[in-house]
């Protein structure tokens, strides 16, 4: 570690793991309600556990970032945090906020939450990954707000990078585009825009850039490349990235009440939406091929190209297969979407926080050649563990899906949902199984954390 | 001799090679895409086709034709740099490079003129499936021509500091490259939505 400031990454690392642990877990038991339907009635019901998992998500992502930029930001500017201090009170503010949201969640109906919440003020609340109350959306805009002022100052008065530019990119449209939470038209369709708005735009467009920004500065740390060598590569892969996935948010507006020419845009650009995902694989590689220097710690090299491969596969090729627009028509909100979410943000984001994580935390525990060769053999298994596991849970959920479309969508001889549901429940229990594997490879990933450092050879 | 060639293939940097092919898959699935529904609806594709101006639109081809072959004279030039002369030649470029944003230029004001007697009319993306294929394509196209325009603008840029040597050109090779594909993609466009009937 150059810089002691980078130290305040820690604990944002160690709480988004933890927050990591809770989304599966509430996962898993929504799993076991989707093969019996009873389990945890009437204690927590579907729609809450739903809403846990992917708040879970979101939030622990966001604190994966804020992470990531403190332990990265000093190192790219050449100079301490703006304000380490900031970043700290910030950390428990956020910590504290997102406990007490999810607790409301889990133990008070949501529409007495609205209530307690000042919801009739500024109606905010309701909408799909956006459920969070209105004293917690304030509260993240304040986090964030604050976040991008600490990390805008050290880039500042610090030396300018293609990384750190790209990421503060990324970073301020975070903060912009989750403004748009605030606003919810009475108009259904209207409503529909301004929601993906902020959530297709997080996630297809300037996360994205964070992704590259993050992949970019460890490839860099542990490859040995030269910077302008990558520089160019990340300039391609955001250069397309904001093309194909600005226009690409067409492809939510298939067939909901908006203009027609939205079928075309949306497909044609969304078409585009895997190439940024290809051009990674390409970056990972060949920038592991070309490296001048074998860093000792391999597993953060292995996580990096990791995260370019199951990206590519679940942004990528898993978005293909139902982004064009007569595909679509058939596969919306079955299980194949499910699918898509699961190996999307696995692979695209969680991978990236487990990269950096790899590579910054054990040189934030006093390991700069990171881990002992022990704990890496560990850190191995729990990568494949997680690894095929998301497969496999993504490939039951493509079956799943593709039986729902069969029995409900294509032909005359249609069943109702339920009766579908329960033709597929054999498949709910694969993927219940994997979703065990994953959690199994989490849990094999923390312990790697307290494997013993064996005797340094001299 | 195959060494060689093998090792200047492609010309330009890489990457502008990976942007051209991913744009001309782009267009290429817009074209498909007005091909396939002209067939269904032939007489309102050229019921509609009869609002557009053919005479501006062979003008316009001719604007980026010709701004084409001005980039070819100053890529040219720097190619034939003799070692001792570099502002000279650089200078000489220079020229050619703002004769072809000027043309450039030319495009656009025509272009713009064009779309505000569209939409002058009332005409938008939902009016016909004519007109949506017409506002994509042009519209997409024209944001091309100023994105051609803007990296143009550099090169002219780096030839004004006498940047470009005989050993070290790709950037203008591949800005070069860039503004021919701006301009393929014209030549495709304009006979397919002007005057294919």
């Amino acid at each position: 570690m150059k810089y002691t400031s980078q130290m305040v990454a820690k604990p944002y690392f160690i709480f988004a793991l933890i927050l990591l642990a809770g989304e599966i877990l509430f996962g898993l038991l929504m799993g076991i309600q989707y093969i019996w339907g009873d389990f945890l009635f009437p204690l927590i019901p579907f729609n809450v556990l739903r809403m846990v998992h992917t708040n879970l998500l979101i939030v622990l992502l966001l604190f994966g970032f804020m992470g990531a930029t403190y332990y990265l930001v000093p190192e790219e500017t050449e100079s301490e945090l703006w304000s380490p201090k900031l970043a700290i009170i910030t950390f428990w503010i956020f910590v504290v906020a997102g406990v007490l949201t999810i607790l409301g969640y889990l133990f008070v109906p949501y529409a007495t939450l609205t209530e307690l919440t000042f919801n009739n003020l500024l109606p905010t609340m309701g909408r799909e990954f956006l459920e969070q109350p209105l004293p917690t959306k304030v509260g993240i805009v304040l986090v964030v707000l604050s976040y991008l002022l600490n990390v805008s100052m050290t880039v500042l008065k610090g030396r300018k990078t293609v990384i750190t530019t790209v990421l503060l990119t990324g970073l301020l449209g975070l903060a912009v585009f989750f403004l748009f939470a605030f606003y919810v038209p009475d108009n259904l369709i209207m409503d529909k825009f301004f929601w993906w708005f902020t959530v297709h735009l997080w996630v297809e467009a300037t996360w994205e850039l964070i992704l590259g920004a993050i992949l970019a500065f460890v490839l860099i740390k542990v490859t040995g490349v030269d910077r302008e060598h990558i520089d160019k590569w990340l300039y391609l892969i955001i250069a397309m990235t904001m093309v194909s996935g600005i226009l690409g948010t067409g492809h939510h507006f298939f067939y909901m009440g908006a203009p027609e020419y939205w079928l075309w845009i949306g497909s044609i650009s969304s078409a585009v939406e895997p190439m940024p995902f290809l051009l990674m694989i390409l970056f990972a590689f060949t920038m592991s091929r070309d490296r001048k220097i074998k860093h000792d710690n391999e597993m953060a090299l292995t996580w990096a190209k990791g995260t370019a491969v199951m990206g590519f596969l679940g942004a990528g090729v898993w978005g293909f297969f139902h982004t064009l627009a007569p595909v679509n028509m058939y596969t919306h909100g079955t299980q194949l979407t499910a699918a898509h979410g699961h190996l999307s943000f696995y692979g695209a984001y969680i991978m990236i926080i487990f990269t950096v994580i790899s590579y910054a935390m054990p040189i934030l525990r006093g390991r700069p050649h990171g881990n002992s060769a022990k704990a890496q053999k560990v850190e191995l298994a729990s990568f494949w563990m997680m690894n095929s596991g998301m497969l496999g849970l993504t490939l039951a959920l493509s079956a799943a899906g593709l039986v729902q479309i069969f029995d409900q969508r294509v032909g005359t001889n249609l069943i109702g949902f339920m009766e579908s549901q329960e033709s597929i429940n054999g498949i709910y229990m694969v993927r219940a199984g994997f979703g065990l594997l994953v959690f199994a490879g989490l849990l094999t990933y923390f312990y790697s954390f307290f494997v013993k450092e064996e005797a340094q050879q001299a | 001799m195959s060494k060689t060639i093998k090792e200047n293939y492609p010309v330009g940097d890489f990457a502008i090679w990976i942007i051209i092919y991913v744009e001309l898959v782009t267009f290429g699935l817009l074209f498909l895409g007005y091909a396939f529904s002209r067939r269904s609806n032939i007489e309102m594709f050229n019921h509609s086709q009869l609002m557009l101006e053919t005479t501006s639109g062979f003008i316009n081809t001719l604007l980026l034709v010709t701004s084409s072959y001005f980039v070819v004279k100053a890529v040219t030039t720097i190619q034939n740099m003799t070692d001792n002369r570099r502002e000279e030649f650089n200078k000489k470029a220079s020229k050619w490079l703002l004769l072809a944003m000027l043309f450039g230029a030319g495009f656009l004001v025509n272009k713009i003129f064009e779309f505000s007697y569209i939409f002058g009319e009332g005409i938008n993306l939902s009016t016909n499936k004519f007109f949506m294929f017409y506002l994509l394509l042009t519209g997409f196209h024209f944001m091309h021509v100023l994105l051609g325009s803007v990296i143009l603008f550099n090169i002219f840029q780096k030839t004004r500091v006498y940047g470009y040597t005989l050993e070290d050109h790709k950037g203008i090779i591949s800005g070069a490259a860039y503004w021919h594909m701006v301009d393929f993609l014209w030549i495709i466009l304009f006979p397919l939505v002007y005057i294919i009937r």
